[in-house]
This record gives structure tokens, C-alpha cells and sequence, in this order.
């Protein structure tokens, strides 16, 4: 029972990163109807980004910023997750601008193509000396990880106790208010109903008066602030902070990808319900089955589901028009 | 022998023409092997000692490259899918070959090392091990095109995508090479099971049999194989896909049947090349080679050769692999560089530097387009 309930609160943890990155991926799947292959590596940037903020922040208060000895007051964690969402998401605008913006009437390939393009730019940029450097850096920890809640289960003899660490409900607060405040956008203002007319038909869309540019551009905006927060939050779990092209982070882009397609692309609570869904599998199935293969179940999730229902959990059947 | 072509506009592609297969004589269709054949004997004899070991093993790597270039435009040029997991079939078929030679050694031969000269027997088998792993290739590729009746375009990337992720952790999950032959004779099978090939550090120890000879024989096979494939009624279905699933569809082409087909053939030469990746000596095939990160060098060669030009997927294959070697200094910038084009290709000429023609149809003058 301890173990169960341990595995749940890593999976609910892990899960609303995943939910967070796969947002961004089904706001701009709803919209522009392409993978954004280059958005897991805004993630990246979000947390390189929060790295390099958050090591000159602390010298400014007096603390070594490589190993603070005292925990940093509260609000310099926010000051740095709110920094580096607006700085990716200025960079989100200016990616959609240069390399999309001139594509949308495009063949899908070749937005996809230049999706692949842009994330690789992004990757290997980050990795020059000048910018991140090729090595891996140790984020200084901006909140002291301590016990919140100690559960007790009693299994015949000896109890086993399950702690809930205050980083993970950092996380999954975090998570959980940026994704209300989403849900807020989305379905009730305005900005919100004109994203999701964009999405349902932009032609009608934009005679009916909706600027769809600037839909297209706050959608970018949007997604890339949710997804440097997801590489803040992420480090501030593994405070390892790996070179921009190295594969965990792919992987973390691809599993938040899966999750958006298993909830269906292009749904916004879809893509939070399928962050959850691969986080409970891929945990699980780590704990039970085997840690090795956690990335198989997660994959072979998706090929299960695509064959069965191919717009996903949440997603409506597809139409197809000559 | 061919027909004319019709005058082409600049809305609808050009096709390629038809050959009239009944009217070729069976010297006519071997001439092309024996050209290649012949010419891999020369360069076999002759490059080593030209260019010295260093850039015969660069030549190597562009006839692998090439070989993975031309296999993926089948699928991803003629057919116009989208597979991103190219490597997965090539790193699954080198494992296949690598198992044969490897462990068919020890059992023959009692040891690892390279058994016999050129065309001995150990170079036989070594053909044979890569063929296999071709099948092997081949049969995964069937498993992944299979979704396709499904789905299609952007589902159908991730599928293949998922399959080099699952393959690449699978391998990691693999038991230790078992060294000799007496070890493997006592193996019980749960050593066997999942296979001995190294686990994440690699398959190392495979004998080293890939030359150039063979590599150019196999490049040929598979560049002429492709491009007559381009020119028959089968290329032609698979082009109709590519143009538009619906309407060729309603003009009486399998759709599922042909994308299928695409990924067994494209499959099947990989696994070839991955064969040859296996025994090229001075690698060391591993788990990460199935990843989407040498996928995605295929499928940058492909996009910028051109969707559906062979010749134009060959040239972007060799400037690819020979422009790293030559700017070693320059090895950080290298893939911002490869990205850059990616993106401006996109931009400025979206169908690729030769679009669907082959070379001799660029060049006016060179042109066979009225061979008739």
C-alpha cells in the first residue's frame, strides 16, 4: 500500500509536467494542425534559462549560487519561473514569426520539416560554448526540499511510511493553477473563443473578423510560457541540468507529445488527462513490471491507442473532405 | 522505348515515364548490376591505395549513407509518408547481421575473427548475414506500416518514431556477448533470451568484413531497384499516393497496400546498410544508433536531395557525410548549419534541390527526356 501510494504521488508529480508540455503541443496541433517537433526544446531553454537566472540572482542576495547554504526566500523561485516563461515565450513569438509565419499556406510536411529544422537550430545553438556549453550544470536548489506530510501504513508488523516530499506538491500546484488559468483563457474570454474558432476553421475565422495572426502568435506565446515552466519545474525536481541536445530531454518532449495524442490532439483537457495517463503507466509499470522498460509501456501505449481510437481519448472523430 | 513525356506545367509534378518492360532483352536489364558491380571491383582495387585508409573509409560511409538515403525516399519521397524512425530498421537489421557472423563464427570456426580473403567464405556469410538482416528489417517494417491503414501523415511519423525509441531501449535491455564458442555452446536459454548483443554499451566484437566493394555492389543494387521502381506502374501508384491518398484512391490504387509495400522495400535495404554499418570496422553499433537523431540526418538528406529524386537523395547523402570530415574544425557548428539549410530549404525550394527529376532531367542539353 505504501509503495502504491509512493508510485501515485511521483506519477501525480510527473504527470503534470507532462500535462504542461503536451498544452503546447495541442494548442499549436488545434491551431496550425502540425507537431511542433522544436517544443521540447523550449522546455529545454525554459530550463537552462531558470539555471542561468537563478545563478545570478543569488549572488545578488549574498549566497554562493552553485551551493546556497541558507534556502533563498520564497520569492526569487518565482521571480525566476516568471522570468524565464517571458523570455520563452518572446522567443516562441519570434520563432513563429521567422520560420512558421511564412509557411501557413504550406504543405503540412514541410511546416513539419522545418518544425525538425528549427528544433535542431535550437539545440545545437544552445550547445555552443558561448551560450549553455555542452556540459551539464547542477541547478542550485531554490526550495529546500522537506517533509510536508508523513503518511503511516501499517502492514503487519512493521508500518511503512510514505513521505510527501514539498517539491512534488510545488509541482503539482504550480502545474496545477498555470493550467487553470488556461482553462480560464481558453473557454472563457475572448482571446479564447477567437483561438478556438482559429482552430476550428481559420478561414471562416478571419472573415468573421478574428486576427488570426495574432492568435497564432499568443497561442505560440502561450504554449512556450507553459512549457518554460515545465523545464523549471522539471529541474527543480532533477537538478541536473543536461546539454540541450541530450536525450532525456527528448524523450520528455516526445512522452509529453504521446500524452497529447493519446488525449486527443488538438483538446486541451485532453492533453492534461493524457499527461496523467503516461505518468501512471510509465510509473506503474516501472514499479510493478520492470524499471527498464518505462519507455516501451509509454510507446506502446500510444501505437494500443492509435489503433484503436486514432483521435485519442478526448479527441473528436476525424472527417475527411475531397 | 519511352514515351515522350507530356509538356510539364508548373502546377502538376512531372512524372517519370514508363518502361515498357516487355520489350527489354535480359542483357538489358543486367547491364546496370554489372556496371556497378565492375565498378566496385575497381574501386575495392584501386581507392585504398589512392586516397589512403582515412577517406576510403569516408567513401564507406557515403555508400551507407546513400543506400539509407535512397530506401527512405521510397517511403518518404515516392509515397509521401513521413517516417522518422529510419534508423530503427537499420540498427535492427545490423544487429541481425552482426548475431549471424558473430556467433555463426564461433560455431563454424571457433573464433570471432574474420574467417577467410576476399570472397571466402566468411565474406559469404557475411553477404548472407546482411540479406537477413535485410529480412529482418523488412518484416519490421511490415509491423509499422501496418498502422498506416489507419493512419496517416503526422500519426504515422510518430508511430515510426516510437518504434526507433522502443527498439533503441530494447537493445539496452539486452544480455552480454557471450565470448567464445564454448560459452555459447553451454548457454542455457535464458542467456539467450533477450539475445546476447551487448546491452547499452554495444554490439562490439562483430568481425569487421564491410569494404568498399561490397557496400558499392549493394549501393547498386539498391539504387537500381529504386529507380526502376520509380519508373514502373508500382512508383507510379505509389506517387499517385503521395499526390493525393483520395483521388487515387477513387482511381482504383490500394492506398494501404502501397504504403505498406513502401515501408517493407525501404525497410529491407536498410536493414542491408545496417548490415554494413555492423561490420564497418571502427564502428561500434549500438543502441543509441536506433534513436531518432540518425533518423533525422536520413531524413534531412532526403528533404534537401529532393522528394522522390534518387540522383538528387544521393548527391545531398554524399555532400552530407563529406562535409562534417572536411569541416572537423568546425564540428559545433556543423548541425546549426545543417538545421539553417533545413529551414531556408523550406522556405525558398520545398520540394528540394532536384524535386522529383533525377540529375540528367535538370541539366538541359544531358536531357533523356527525349530519348524517344
Amino acid at each position: 500500500m505504501a509503495d502504491f501510494v509512493q508510485t501515485l504521488m511521483t506519477a501525480l508529480a510527473i504527470g503534470s509536467l507532462y500535462a504542461l508540455i503536451a498544452l503546447g503541443y495541442t494548442m499549436v496541433y488545434g491551431i496550425l494542425k502540425f507537431i511542433n517537433f522544436a517544443h521540447s526544446d523550449i522546455v529545454v531553454l525554459g530550463s537552462w534559462i531558470s539555471y542561468s537566472l537563478a545563478i545570478k540572482i543569488l549572488p545578488v542576495l549574498g549566497l554562493n549560487p552553485h551551493n546556497p547554504e541558507t534556502p533563498p526566500p520564497l520569492w526569487v523561485g518565482a521571480v525566476v519561473l516568471l522570468l524565464s516563461m517571458v523570455i520563452c515565450g518572446l522567443i516562441g513569438f519570434v520563432i513563429e514569426r521567422l520560420a512558421y509565419k511564412p509557411l501557413r499556406r504550406a504543405a503540412r510536411l514541410n511546416v513539419l520539416i522545418t518544425a525538425i529544422g528549427v528544433s535542431l537550430l535550437l539545440q545545437n545553438v544552445g550547445q555552443l560554448t558561448f551560450v549553455f556549453g555542452s556540459s551539464p550544470q547542477k541547478m542550485p536548489s531554490l526550495i529546500q526540499d522537506r517533509e510536508l506530510i508523513r503518511l503511516a501504513f501499517s502492514s503487519g508488523e512493521n508500518a511503512q511510511v510514505v513521505v510527501v516530499g514539498l517539491v512534488d506538491v510545488m509541482i503539482f500546484v504550480t502545474s496545477a493553477v498555470l493550467m487553470l488559468v488556461l482553462e480560464y483563457l481558453v473557454f472563457r474570454t475572448k482571446l479564447g473563443t477567437a483561438m478556438r474558432a482559429v482552430s476550428y476553421n481559420p478561414d471562416s475565422a478571419s472573415l468573421m473578423g478574428v486576427p488570426v495572426d495574432r492568435v497564432v502568435s499568443f497561442t505560440f506565446v502561450l504554449g512556450s510560457a507553459l512549457a518554460a515552466a515545465a523545464g523549471f519545474l522539471f529541474v527543480l525536481k532533477y537538478p541536473t541540468v543536461q546539454q540541450p541536445a541530450h536525450f532525456i530531454w527528448v524523450l520528455l518532449g516526445l512522452k509529453a507529445f504521446v500524452a497529447a495524442v493519446i488525449g486527443g490532439i488538438g483538446n486541451v483537457r485532453g492533453a492534461v488527462l493524457g499527461g496523467f495517463v503516461i505518468a501512471f503507466v510509465e510509473q506503474f509499470g516501472a514499479f510493478y513490471i520492470s524499471p527498464n522498460y518505462k519507455d516501451v509501456y509509454v510507446f506502446a501505449l500510444l501505437i494500443m491507442i492509435l489503433l484503436v481510437r486514432p483521435t485519442g481519448l478526448l479527441g473528436s472523430p476525424l472527417q475527411e473532405k475531397v | 522505348m519511352t514515351n515522350s513525356a507530356s509538356k510539364p506545367t508548373a502546377a502538376s509534378p512531372v512524372l517519370p515515364q514508363i518502361t515498357d518492360h516487355s520489350r527489354i532483352g535480359i542483357f538489358q536489364g543486367l547491364w546496370p548490376f554489372a556496371i556497378g558491380i565492375i565498378l566496385a571491383a575497381l574501386m575495392y582495387a584501386i581507392l585504398p591505395n589512392a586516397i589512403g585508409q582515412y577517406y576510403s573509409r569516408i567513401v564507406i560511409d557515403i555508400g551507407i549513407a546513400m543506400i539509407m538515403a535512397v530506401s527512405l525516399n521510397i517511403v518518404n519521397g515516392l509515397t509521401g509518408q513521413f517516417s522518422i524512425g529510419h534508423a530503427g530498421f537499420m540498427t535492427l537489421g545490423g544487429y541481425a547481421a552482426g548475431m549471424i557472423t558473430y556467433y555463426g563464427s564461433l560455431l563454424l570456426w571457433d573464433s570471432q575473427a574474420k574467417h577467410g580473403g576476399f570472397l571466402g567464405a566468411g565474406d559469404w556469410m557475411f553477404v548472407a548475414s546482411c540479406l537477413v538482416g535485410g529480412l529482418v528489417a523488412a518484416a519490421a517494417g511490415y509491423l509499422v506500416g501496418l498502422p498506416s491503414l489507419r493512419l496517416r501523415g503526422d500519426y504515422l511519423a510518430i508511430v515510426t518514431l516510437g518504434f526507433g525509441e522502443i527498439l533503441r531501449v530494447v537493445l539496452q535491455n539486452t544480455g552480454k556477448v557471450l565470448e567464445d564458442s564454448a560459452a555459447l555452446r553451454s548457454a542455457k536459454w535464458s542467456q539467450l533470451i533477450p539475445p546476447p548483443v551487448g546491452g547499452a554499451l554495444g554490439f562490439d566484437a562483430i568481425p569487421k568484413y564491410t569494404n568498399l566493394f561490397w557496400v558499392y555492389v549493394f549501393l547498386t543494387f539498391t539504387v537500381v531497384i529504386a529507380y526502376r521502381l520509380k519508373q514502373s506502374s508500382l512508383g507510379r501508384a505509389m506517387i499517385s499516393v503521395r499526390e493525393d491518398e483520395i483521388a487515387s484512391q477513387a482511381m482504383g490504387v490500394n492506398v494501404a497496400r502501397y504504403k505498406v509495400l513502401a515501408f517493407v522495400l525501404a525497410a529491407f535495404f536498410a536493414g542491408i546498410a545496417g548490415g554494413l554499418f555492423a561490420h564497418e570496422s571502427g564502428l561500434n553499433i549500438s543502441p543509441n544508433d536506433a534513436g531518432f537523431q540518425r533518423s533525422f540526418d536520413y531524413v534531412i538528406m532526403t528533404v534537401l536531395g529532393g522528394r522522390g529524386s534518387i540522383t538528387g537523395v544521393m548527391l545531398a547523402a554524399m555532400i552530407l557525410t563529406a562535409l562534417p570530415e572536411v569541416l572537423r574544425d568546425f564540428e559545433q557548428y556543423r548541425l546549426i548549419v545543417f538545421a539553417l539549410l533545413l529551414i531556408i530549404m523550406m522556405l525558398v525550394r520545398p520540394q528540394g534541390l532536384f524535386g522529383i527529376k533525377e540529375i540528367w532531367q535538370i541539366w538541359p542539353g544531358t536531357g533523356r527526356r527525349t530519348a524517344s
